[in-house]
């Protein structure tokens, strides 16, 4: 197994995965994958369940490392798991702090959590929050250490229609305020199109194909390029017929 | 939820109702069948439910208790019951106030809850930090692990004459053997609380950067808080166990002596004052435990029974 080393960053980038393998016992899950995500670059990774989406968002953050190759990414950086993950037995606002160090943690969780539109819920245990708003409250546990790489795994999954836009427009609004780079993980094209700068597709262990999103906030709502899009999308998905 | 009791089959383990109620397959009476909800209180009242709602536990877990007392009262009086056999509860709260007023009785209860205390203190002492050094180092479980299932296996009362011979008849055995029945449920219920902590939130903090102080402080130690407060309970019935067997064995001084002098004379009420007192003392521990349950897992959403 190698070792995390911290070494200058050869270019301005979000993260820089290179050449990499993992592998579970015989099974190859990601074979010889390469992908850079550049500053402040919003990439949206799709792809089928079982695919390795969730084992390369681990190597990036470092929960786990690779059999070859290398991934390099900033020290800075923050993750959103599939669950919200908060702790049950610490209010919203020590959710957010679990991290943070120094006198001003407080307020920097305060402010993070206004941020993410809970201003107020400061003192609720996670089990009086709705599913988005224990969501919202993992968003800013993330945000508040002002991190460079964001990693999102299927973060609104569970969530329904109605909210889940909510939180692409808050996910569009932070990043306004926060220049980090970020990877989305999602089953939802249609998610991958509301957000994306580049979508990419992964299969067989690699990332395929992948798509500069260049449309304008109202043509990726509705507009003729935004459904040529989808179907090239759900073509590299297989799902085209 | 982790619980581990010296002693197998202990009630609080309880397992989920896994088989989800099976749809209805009875085609003949399908759209019938229709529940209609509320707001409590605006519904309603059948006299049944009036009657059943103003006689409803107006003690709470303290009502069946009581209602024996009164039943236990009435057989008493009417001489069901042999004063010698089983004496008026009256009758043993006028003798315990008498032995009070002698002097009997507080010096002698106050002797046994010294005991208890200094027992108990020893044995939650090394029991919490054996449990936390086992739980959070593989080091710790290796060196502990195996002598705590070993005490485990022993019974309380079987060690208490090799205590004797060892140290005779004076106090130190007695606050031993409610240090050990203390030390072995805290022990074994703190290490399993602690390794049951979910590991995926254990990983999540690491993510945020969080450093190991934090992580034991705000993860480990509040995620192993309702295994610590079972041990706790466990903890605190078996040192009374301990005291009990400790005090009847040998003593002469404490409630146990209090019994045993009674039970040599024939004064069966002497003997119920001191069960009774034994009895308190099991259900204020008890209660202190939920006690400590309500205030410290709020956090918890757990089951309220109506
Ligand atoms: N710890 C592990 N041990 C063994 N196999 C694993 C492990 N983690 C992942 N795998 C395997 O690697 C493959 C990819 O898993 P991964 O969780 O990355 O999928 P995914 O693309 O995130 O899928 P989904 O969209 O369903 O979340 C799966 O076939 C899985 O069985
Ligand atoms: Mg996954």
């Amino acid at each position: 197994m190698s070792t995390a080393s911290v070494t200058p960053a050869r270019q301005q980038a979000g993260a820089l995965v290179d050449d990499v393998v993992r592998r579970f016992g015989d099974r190859v899950v990601l074979d010889h994958l390469d992908l850079t995500i550049a500053d402040e670059e919003l990439v949206v990774l799709l792809g089928p369940s079982g695919c390795g989406k969730t084992t390369l968002l681990r190597l990036l953050a470092g929960l786990d490392r690779p059999d070859g190759g290398t991934v390099e990414v900033p020290a800075r950086r923050a993750i959103v798991f599939q669950g919200d993950r908060l702790l049950p037995w610490q209010r919203a606002l020590r959710n957010v702090t679990l991290g943070l160090h120094g006198p001003d943690a407080e307020q920097l969780a305060r402010d993070a959590l206004a941020e993410v539109g809970l201003a107020g819920r400061e003192r609720a245990w996670p089990k009086e929050l709705s599913g988005g708003e224990a969501q919202r409250v993992a968003l800013a546990r993330a945000l508040v250490s002002d991190p460079e790489l964001v990693l999102l795994d299927e973060p609104f999954a569970a969530l329904d229609a109605i909210t889940r836009r909510r939180m692409h427009g808050l996910v569009r609004a932070l990043r306004q305020e926060h220049h980090a780079a970020m990877l989305l993980v999602t089953h939802d094209v249609d998610e991958a199109i509301a957000l994306a700068d580049r979508i990419v597709v992964m299969s067989q262990g690699r990332v395929d194909t992948s798509h500069s999103v260049t449309l304008s906030a109202a043509d990726r709502e509705a507009s003729v390029s935004r459904e040529d899009l989808r179907a090239a999308l759900l073509a590299d998905l297989g799902l085209a017929n | 939820m982790t619980e581990i009791s010296p002693h197998p089959a202990v009630g609080e383990a309880y397992s989920p109702a896994t088989d989800a109620p099976a749809p209805a397959t009875d085609t003949s009476a399908p759209a019938q069948a229709r529940e209609v909800f509320v707001a409590a209180g605006s519904r309603r009242t059948s006299a049944f439910t009036r009657w059943r709602r103003r006689l409803r536990w107006p003690l709470g877990i303290y009502t069946t208790p009581v209602v024996i007392l009164i039943v236990w009262e009435i057989l008493a009086e009417l001489g069901v019951l042999g004063p010698t056999y089983a004496p008026a509860p009256t009758a043993i709260a006028r003798t315990a106030a008498q032995l009070w007023r002698q002097g009997v009785l507080g010096p002698d209860l106050a002797i046994s809850l010294r005991r208890a205390a200094i027992g108990l203190a020893l044995g939650l002492g090394i029991g919490i930090v054996t449990g936390v050094i086992g739980g959070l180092l593989s080091s710790g479980e290796n060196l502990f692990n195996g002598i705590v299932q070993i005490f485990n296996t022993i019974p309380i009362l079987a060690i208490l004459p090799v205590m004797i011979v060892w140290f005779g008849i004076n106090e130190l055995p007695k606050v031993l053997i409610i240090a050990f029945g203390a030390f072995v449920p805290m022990y074994l219920n703190l290490f399993a609380a602690i390794r049951g902590v979910d590991q995926r939130l254990v990983e999540m903090t690491h993510t945020t950067g969080a450093g190991r102080w934090r992580l034991v402080t705000r993860v480990i130690f509040p995620g192993a808080m309702p295994g610590f407060l079972v041990g706790l309970r466990f903890s605190l019935a078996y040192s009374i166990l301990g005291l009990v067997a400790a005090e009847t064995v040998n003593a002469n001084s404490g409630i146990g002596f209090l019994i045993t002098n009674g039970q040599t004379y024939l004064q069966t009420t002497q003997v119920f004052v001191g069960l009774v007192i034994y009895a308190i003392l099991g259900l204020l521990a008890d209660q202190f435990v939920r006690l400590l349950q309500r205030v410290l897992l709020q956090w918890r959403p757990s089951y309220e029974a109506s």
